[in-house]
């Protein structure tokens, strides 16, 4: 008899489990699928009923995003500010990791201190003086050299999206340097290398998977960022997002579905096939890198 | 004398890249909040007036940002809360119970994670439109002859609630997999002897994996907070624009409507520096009241 009860509970357990599983998969797989598959549809078949799956492949829509919406060019904007941001950022916070991690020198500590605090810097506060700063400075340079680039330039914007990525990127980099053996660079010195001959030849390529998940976090962080960017470029040169940001606003005056919808793939898709591709490296990167802000 | 000096070179190299991209960017800015929050600053003409904390003082009667901080405080413990709630069990689920695909279930609800905010808002307006959106079309089955449909993102009252079902999908699978790595680090074997004593699975959850994983929830819970404020922003940019009449306004949305479309940079910095100390002074607090004894394994 009381087996019989503990089988029922059993039982019912493993239905909540599986119905629980189930709803969130579900709420998850369904609506990225409608859209991909929407961006796919003919702008007609977007009234009446949205289950209705696609007459055919309607790949107008994409070429469409591509040239009308520009979302072509967008595309290589975002990957023109994204690459540029993940090479400024390892080059520069490669070393800092590194000496700040292995070197005891004076002030040290208070370096520590003065990258871990900016953890706790919202990005989105100082977006407003950044700007600012970027307006004097055109005008100052207007007046200077008759030429202004800070705004609207694809590099700055990498700059500064390098520059806020830093505290995050040094902490999980020194994290991982500090728990490298002393005994690798007193062999190397013993060998007569250099310091920056040890840092690069030992020190770096050791650290190749803290590397791979700092590229594989900013990555994701740089490609998806919008309010920096529509702050920073606000004439033709445009990022994904915010190319995307103007097709939702577009489609709510002249319904143009569709090519929403194949905008949103182009947007979506990098980082889609990127995750797939490295989906374990990436969650398990979050056990090693702790808590991204 | 002269390999000390070499040293030194190379520190200073290595540092000075990264500290004057940080101080240029990141601190400096800091500090131009605070310093742009005393002056009157009206737009790209250089007229700045030093007014000290007057800009404070006519934040305290705005209503409009008690809206946004209301707003803002609603979505905070809500979101938190349910969302920290569903991650747990889904996180304890799928670490406790041996289940086939487990590893299939963890990629599909990290996805959200890796989304734009305008992708997902995009996502959600379909699924939100009025007229031929997802979610009515699926209500018109059960409510036949309801004419009017369900205005997700137009109806003042429910808005708020629509953003925040936004939110909480986006983030369901970020703490699932922070709280799944620590619970795989709780040995085996004290739940072993736990079922040996008959305790059942929710009193397990409740007596062994919650109290061993609690430094790890007390660090959530502060970033919580702080990306809660963000993403909030983040959502209402891309999905509400704040509206309908101000109904999903938030902290940061309102800072930088002051901002931008306002032109008044002062004002807006005095609301950015309220919310700094706000999140800050929250974050403190929880982390103060959470404080439990800390547990070995």
């Amino acid at each position: 008899m009381k087996r019989k009860k503990e089988m029922g509970f059993h039982t019912l357990y493993r239905i909540f489990i599986f119905v629980t599983l189930g709803a969130l998969t579900i709420s998850i797989i369904i609506p990225v699928s409608w859209v991909i598959l929407a961006s796919i549809k003919e702008n007609s078949e977007f009234y009446g009923n949205p289950w209705v799956m696609p007459k055919g492949i309607y790949f107008q829509n994409f070429i469409d995003a591509f040239h009308k919406a520009k979302m072509g060019d967008y595309f290589f904007h975002s990957l023109l500010v994204t690459s540029m941001a993940l090479i400024i950022l390892l080059i520069v916070s490669l070393p800092a990791a590194y000496v700040l991690a292995r070197y005891s020198f004076k002030g040290r500590k208070l370096l520590n201190i003065l990258f871990m605090g900016g953890l706790f810097i919202n990005v989105n506060y100082i977006v407003v003086p950044i700007f600012l700063m970027f307006v004097d400075g055109d005008k100052f340079l207007m007046s200077l050299v008759g030429n202004r680039f800070l705004l609207n330039n694809p590099f700055i914007l990498a700059l500064v999206y390098a520059s806020t990525a830093l505290p995050f990127t040094i902490y999980l980099l020194s994290g991982f340097f500090v728990t490298i053996p002393k005994d690798y660079e007193e062999a190397a010195y013993v060998d007569g290398s250099g310091y920056f001959r040890t840092m690069m030849k030992i020190m770096l390529p050791m650290a190749t998977p803290s590397i791979i998940t700092v590229i594989l976090f900013n990555f994701l962080s740089f490609w998806n960022e919008y309010i920096i960017s529509m702050t920073l470029l606000t004439k033709d040169v445009k990022t994904l997002p915010v190319g995307l940001m103007q097709l939702m606003q577009a489609q709510k005056s002249a319904a143009n579905y569709g090519q929403l919808y194949a905008g949103l793939v182009i947007v979506m898709l990098p980082t889609l096939v990127l995750y797939i591709l490295v989906q374990k490296k990436l969650t398990q990167g979050m056990s090693v890198g702790g808590l991204k802000g | 004398m002269k390999k000390g000096r070499a040293r030194s070179t190379f520190i200073g190299l290595c540092i000075t890249p990264a500290l004057i991209l940080y101080i240029l960017f990141m601190l400096l800015p800091t500090f131009g909040v605070f310093k742009m929050s005393l002056y009157k600053w009206g737009g790209y003409s250089n007229k700045k007036e030093f007014v000290g904390f007057n800009n404070f003082k006519i934040l305290m009667e705005d209503m409009n940002f008690f809206r946004s901080f209301q707003n803002t405080i609603l979505l905070i413990v809500l979101v938190t809360t349910v969302t920290m709630t569903l991650s747990l069990i889904f996180a304890a689920i799928l670490s406790r119970e041996r289940i086939k695909g487990e590893n299939f279930f963890r990629i599909i609800f990290y996805i959200p994670n890796i989304l734009s905010v305008v992708v997902i808002s995009a996502i959600f307006s379909a699924i939100y439109d009025p007229a031929n959106g997802l979610l009515n079309s699926i209500l018109s089955i059960f409510m036949k002859g309801e004419s009017s449909p369900i205005l997700w993102l137009g109806n003042q009252n429910l808005v708020i609630y629509s953003l925040a079902i936004a939110m909480i999908w986006q983030a369901i699978g970020y703490y699932m997999v922070i709280y799944m790595a620590s619970m795989s680090r709780i040995p085996e074997s004290l739940y072993e002897s736990a079922s040996l004593e008959g305790s059942g699975k929710i009193h397990q959850f409740f007596s062994i994996t919650l109290p061993l994983i609690w430094t790890n929830i007390r660090t959530t819970l502060t970033f919580f907070v702080i990306s809660s404020i963000n993403l909030s922003f983040l959502f209402v940019k891309s999905l509400t624009n704040g509206g309908p009449d101000g109904a999903t306004e938030v902290f940061l949305s309102y800072m930088y409507k002051q901002a931008y479309t306002n032109s008044s940079y002062g004002y807006g910095m005095a609301i950015g520096v309220v919310v700094f100390l706000f999140s800050f002074g929250l974050s403190g607090i929880l982390h103060f009241v959470t404080k439990r004894e800390h547990l070995e394994f």
